[in-house]
């Protein structure tokens, strides 16, 4: 059999159907499984694929909007999200995507676009694997002493428990002010829009440990910020840089609500120190992966790009 | 007193280059002239054929003829980047600027062209990619680097490496003494735009006649229209898209729902 051969539109180069599918659907797996998007695995893959990293991050904003939408309902049918809290993490989701697509028009015109896509992966993905993984080790060190395992520590207050404007969100029973909820926000808004990620493995951990989120809404409402900052990074990416290819991004979201379903069943059999563990190993091979490449002597010391052409 | 020698050595140029033109004709064509992208779309190959035509004042040749034929894509405007050690990692640091240089470049000849013609007649045509002027910008300037300039063997190299530019010394071949064909392969990866064919007939070391032909590749359908939405209407095209990617998440939520 012939494989099916699709030409991309804006991507401008023929991909596999059903290679794009079936990442589509191990991407869609992790992502059901571990409660995440999963844009930082399928950005990588499409850039392994020979699509251009700037291509490759605008259009994995649509499928992360795609798969979070669909875990949203999910989350909204066992209410188990808290609305006031996504709103007030949206102001500053919005401004941070819109910052971030600013930032991203500015590098690609620099001619730096992938050296910062390659490193801002290394450098968070890096640290927060690392933290991800040395945190779940000890965890289920924890646990084989026969100690419950603490996520929340009650009593605990940070320094900015004692900032202005504080807000009471209801379902997430927590008084607290809402500057640093816009702040995490901004920042999730703006590394998604850089990163082509949605960030749900950065944001469910900033939301536990800084705002004391309890677990049963936190993933829901984190669903609710990654699918509204990457709604709106795909329309600003369309706007400014024309580089959204809807093929191929149709091809990975199909793909990619299909394998969240069998991840999510999948995932509810595992223990939840286990599954952040192995999303922990996960997140740090990918960071590690772009650290090989920047660090080895690349094959070819030249690059070719195009600025211009004559219609 | 240059006056009269100006005008004689004009005359001589028109003799020069009329007289080839009178001797052999090129009379060529291609398989298509449009190549049109559809989604199923993975490259192709044009068939370039053609016939030496002779009349009676062709005067008769000692050797065989030979063919050359440059294709040449839409121009564009390409920067070539090179990756520095700094602090550890690898970073682009110098590039250089290739201006209106073609998208794509077919050398397709009989021979190779060393064998077919002198180097300074190659030179003065351009035949081959060696030869093909690629101009850089340089401060202010626009220039031709030295020909074994790292910047320019490096953009040929990666150009090649991509199938758009060819070099391919035995392509045309001659059915009969007059009668010949040649195969243009277009990648994937071919820009779309207006492709020129330029024709030159060797023989004994020299051009005698010259011929060409145009082609052109468009995106066709859906490809067109999905490529000028996402141009020309940026931000309908975006929201389609959102649109598209909540359609999907909700069709799904519904299709997989268990409670």
């Amino acid at each position: 059999m012939t494989p099916v051969q699709v030409y991309l539109p804006i991507a401008d180069l023929p991909v596999n159907i059903f290679v794009v599918f079936a990442m589509g659907i191990a991407v869609g797996f992790i992502s059901g499984m571990f409660g995440i998007g999963g844009g930082f695995l399928m950005t990588p893959l499409l850039i392994f694929l020979g699509i251009s990293p700037a291509v490759a991050v605008a259009t994995v904003s649509s499928h992360i909007a795609a798969s979070s939408f669909s875990g949203a309902i999910t989350y909204w049918r066992r209410k188990a999200l808290d609305l006031s809290l996504a709103a007030m993490l949206l102001i500053g989701g919005i401004a941070g995507t819109a910052a971030g697509v600013w930032l991203f028009t500015y590098l690609r015109a620099l001619g730096q676009l992938d050296l910062t896509i390659s490193l801002s992966y290394v450098l968070l993905l890096g640290s927060v694997g690392g933290l991800m993984v040395a945190e779940g080790v000890r965890a289920i060190i924890r646990s084989r002493h026969g100690k419950p395992v603490e996520l929340r520590r009650p009593g605990s207050h940070t320094w900015f428990h004692g900032l202005p404007f504080k807000l009471r969100f209801k379902q997430s029973r927590i008084y607290v002010s809402s500057i640093p909820v816009v702040a995490i926000g901004f920042i999730m808004g703006f590394i998604g829009a850089i990163m082509g990620i949605g960030g749900g493995f950065l944001l469910v951990p900033m939301l536990i440990y800084f705002l004391r989120v309890p677990t049963n809404v936190v993933i829901g409402t984190s669903m609710v910020l990654t699918l509204v900052t990457m709604a709106t990074a795909t329309v600003l990416h369309s706007v400014t840089n024309h580089l959204v290819d809807v093929i191929l991004a149709l091809i990975l979201m199909v793909g990619g609500v299909m394998g969240a379903q069998f991840g999510a069943r999948a995932g509810q059999k595992m223990r939840g120190e286990r599954l952040r563990l192995m999303l922990g190993v996960l997140v740090l091979a990918v960071g590690v992966r772009f650290a090989v490449d920047l660090v080895l002597t690349p094959d070819d010391f030249y690059s070719i790009r195009q600025l211009e052409r004559a219609q | 007193m240059r006056r009269p020698l100006a005008i004689l050595g004009a005359a001589l140029t028109l003799v020069a280059t009329a007289a080839p033109a009178a001797a052999e004709r090129l009379v060529s064509s291609l398989s298509s002239h449009r190549v049109l992208i559809t989604p199923s779309f993975t490259g192709t190959e044009l068939v370039l054929f053609g016939t030496v035509e002779r009349d009676a004042a062709s005067v008769p040749r000692r050797g065989s003829y030979d063919i050359v034929a440059t294709v040449s894509g839409p121009r564009e405007t390409l920067v070539v980047r090179r990756k520095e050690r700094m602090i550890g990692i690898w970073a682009n640091a110098d590039s250089r600027t290739f201006v209106e240089v073609p998208s794509y470049l077919a050398v397709l000849s009989t021979r190779p062209a060393e064998e077919i013609a002198p180097i300074d007649v190659l030179r003065r045509l351009q035949i081959g990619l060696r030869r093909t002027l690629l101009p850089q910008r340089i401060g202010p300037d626009t220039a031709d680097v030295v020909r074994d300039d790292p910047f320019r063997n490096a953009f040929l190299r990666l150009k090649l490496s991509h199938d758009l530019y060819v070099d391919a010394p035995n392509a045309v071949t001659f059915l009969t003494p007059i009668l010949f064909r040649a195969s243009i392969p277009l990648p994937a990866g071919a820009p779309i735009g207006n492709y020129e064919v330029d024709l030159k007939l060797f023989a004994d070391s020299a051009l005698i006649a010259r011929g060409g032909d145009a082609f052109e590749i468009v995106k066709f359908g859906f490809e067109q229209f999905v490529a000028g939405a996402a141009l020309n209407h940026g931000l309908l095209y975006g929201l389609a898209t959102a649109l598209m990617a909540l359609l999907t998440g909700w069709l799904a939520s519904v299709v997989f729902r268990r409670d």
